[in-house]
């Protein structure tokens, strides 16, 4: 029996870099179990990397990674692909296999990794539709969906192998807002029927934090402030009360970094 | 001139980068053959889009040249009294070079190019990562079934190519220009060895088959994944393929006659 008391994914001095842009610089975070955690910060700050270094995908600079014990960053391709049928990720598109029927996709990876009998798989991927509400989409396919419908779909095949927890990466972004109910709704449902945990990467700061449990505000490669939802928005954090409150200027400034202002406009003519 | 040799170093060292990627993701692919052969629905869907839909192209193209073999062919030795062994020249011309090369470049056009937009469109949409995650190799779902699809597919393909090439030559030397019909396939038959021209122009059909699905399917998988990105990976297939194509074509030819 695992301990419940351990968080889910330890994260401990993590540092990651794109070329010499550090994308990490030395960040701990722990994702507790049955939770759902959200990932906020601005665009480009490395939310969906980060999702990638916890799934494997890419390897740190330095840092451990555990995931339920085991070290992300120590395993070999196979014990790698052993843990991930134990995450479900859900990407920003969907990633749905475009030649593919819903129905099919959602069939692929208990068709992969089982040897169930057709009536089984049909079974179950009925009842995962049933979660996400698109039983009777089953015969489309993805060109046919709109884009919350293919995250719906996606988020069934995420979890038709009953993983142990789920990563969202952006799973609001450009929903309309009935779509956005949807998917707050299912988050926290699934979270708690099906007894996962869950990494909501986002930065609609209404959903994320309505649903939340904790909040990590990621910034210029650090960790800037976590916490609830409420801590956060009473925070003395310069940062936290800029991003919570969604003001254009403050620690992130306005203007992209320039030289003086003045400067620029009498030196106009002189050179571009 | 320091900025060039710096510059003549990069692109050197991002070629053989290149083709050390390209080698290691050909030993990832062959490494999946094995367990394919057990899934062999999943080879046959794909020889279904790069070897069946192929098959107009091939068709159209392998009479069209048959046609014009045979009209050079007949005026060239009409004027030496030979044109009986027009037969023996159009299938000589097709069975070792024009069927396996020129159907080779055909399906670098048709069916390579449209393997790398598609590997690198799944991978611009994150389809291939989204596998990865499902703890499902991308490599050997993929890949290996496209790859083992072309490779039997064009041998398959260069063998039509030249058999209605053939008839094209006849449907112009016999049929419009009037050489003798028992002269044009008897000649034919009595020239043509099964081993020395028709078993090594299938080896060369084998082996641009190869090539070009391989170099199809790197650069779909390697491609940068934007529209750009696969756009440029497409156009690449076609112009490594065909001069992979016409270099190996002279290696072989060199070698085998």
């Amino acid at each position: 029996m695992t301990d419940s008391s351990i968080p889910l994914v330890e994260i401990r001095n993590l540092s990651f870099a794109r070329g010499d842009r550090m994308i990490f610089d030395d960040i701990d975070m722990d994702i507790v179990r049955g939770k759902v955690t959200a990932i906020m910060g601005p665009s480009g700050t490395g939310k969906t990397t980060l999702l990638r270094l916890i799934g494997g995908q890419i390897s740190p600079l330095t840092g451990s990674i555990k995931v339920d014990g085991i070290e992300v960053t120590k395993l070999s391709r196979s014990e790698l692909f052993q843990l991930r049928k134990r995450m479900g990720m859900l990407f920003q598109n969907g990633a749905l296999l475009t030649d593919m029927s819903v129905y099919e996709n959602i069939a692929f990876p208990i068709r992969e990794h089982t040897q169930l009998s057709e009536k089984m798989i049909r079974s179950l991927v009925t009842m995962k539709l049933q979660v996400v509400g698109l039983r009777g989409a089953r015969e489309l396919m993805p060109s046919e969906l709109s884009g919350g419908m293919s995250r719906r779909v996606a988020m069934a095949r995420a979890i038709a192998l009953d993983p142990m927890m789920m990563m969202y990466d952006e799973p609001f972004t450009g929903q309309d807002p009935i779509s956005m109910g949807v998917l707050v709704r299912l988050i926290r449902e699934l979270n708690s029927a099906l007894g996962l945990s869950s990494i909501v990467v986002s930065h609609d700061i209404e959903e994320a934090s309505s649903i939340a449990d904790t909040i990590y505000l990621l910034s210029g490669g650090k960790v800037v402030a976590h916490g609830s939802a409420g801590a956060l928005r009473q925070s003395d954090s310069e940062w936290a009360h800029q991003f919570m409150n969604g003001l254009p200027d403050g620690p992130v400034p306005f203007h992209y970094p320039a030289i003086d202002y003045a400067e620029d406009l009498l030196s106009a003519g002189k050179d571009k | 001139m320091l900025n060039f040799i710096q510059q003549l170093g990069g692109s050197g060292l991002y070629f053989f980068q290149r083709l050390g990627r390209a080698h290691i993701l050909l030993g990832h692919i062959l490494m999946g053959i094995p367990a394919m052969l057990t899934r062999l629905p999943l080879v046959i869907q794909q020889m279904y889009s790069v070897g069946v839909l192929s098959f107009l192209i091939i068709l159209v193209s392998g009479f069209f040249v048959g046609m014009v073999l045979g009209l050079q062919g007949y005026n060239t030795l009409v004027d030496f009294g030979a044109e009986e062994t027009l037969g023996v020249m159009v299938s000589l011309a097709l069975v070792r070079e024009l069927g396996p090369v020129v159907s080779a470049l055909l399906f670098a056009g048709r069916a390579g190019s449209a393997l790398t937009a598609e590997i690198g469109l799944m991978k611009a949409t994150e389809q291939l990562s989204a596998m990865e995650m499902m703890a499902i190799d991308p490599i050997r779902r993929v890949l290996t079934p496209r790859f083992l699809a072309g490779f039997i597919s064009m041998p398959l393909l260069a063998a039509l190519f030249s058999a209605v090439g053939i008839l094209g030559g006849d449907f112009v030397g016999v049929g419009l220009l009037g050489v003798d019909e028992g002269a044009y396939w008897s000649q034919m038959q009595a020239s043509v060895d099964l081993y020395d021209d028709i078993l090594n122009g299938v080896i060369k059909s084998i082996v641009f088959g190869g090539v070009v699905t391989w170099i199809a399917v790197f650069e779909g998988y390697d491609a940068i994944p934007t529209s750009e990105g696969v756009s440029r990976a497409t156009t690449r297939t076609v112009v490594h393929s065909s001069l992979a194509i016409l270099g190996l074509d002279f290696i072989l030819t060199a070698i085998m006659f």
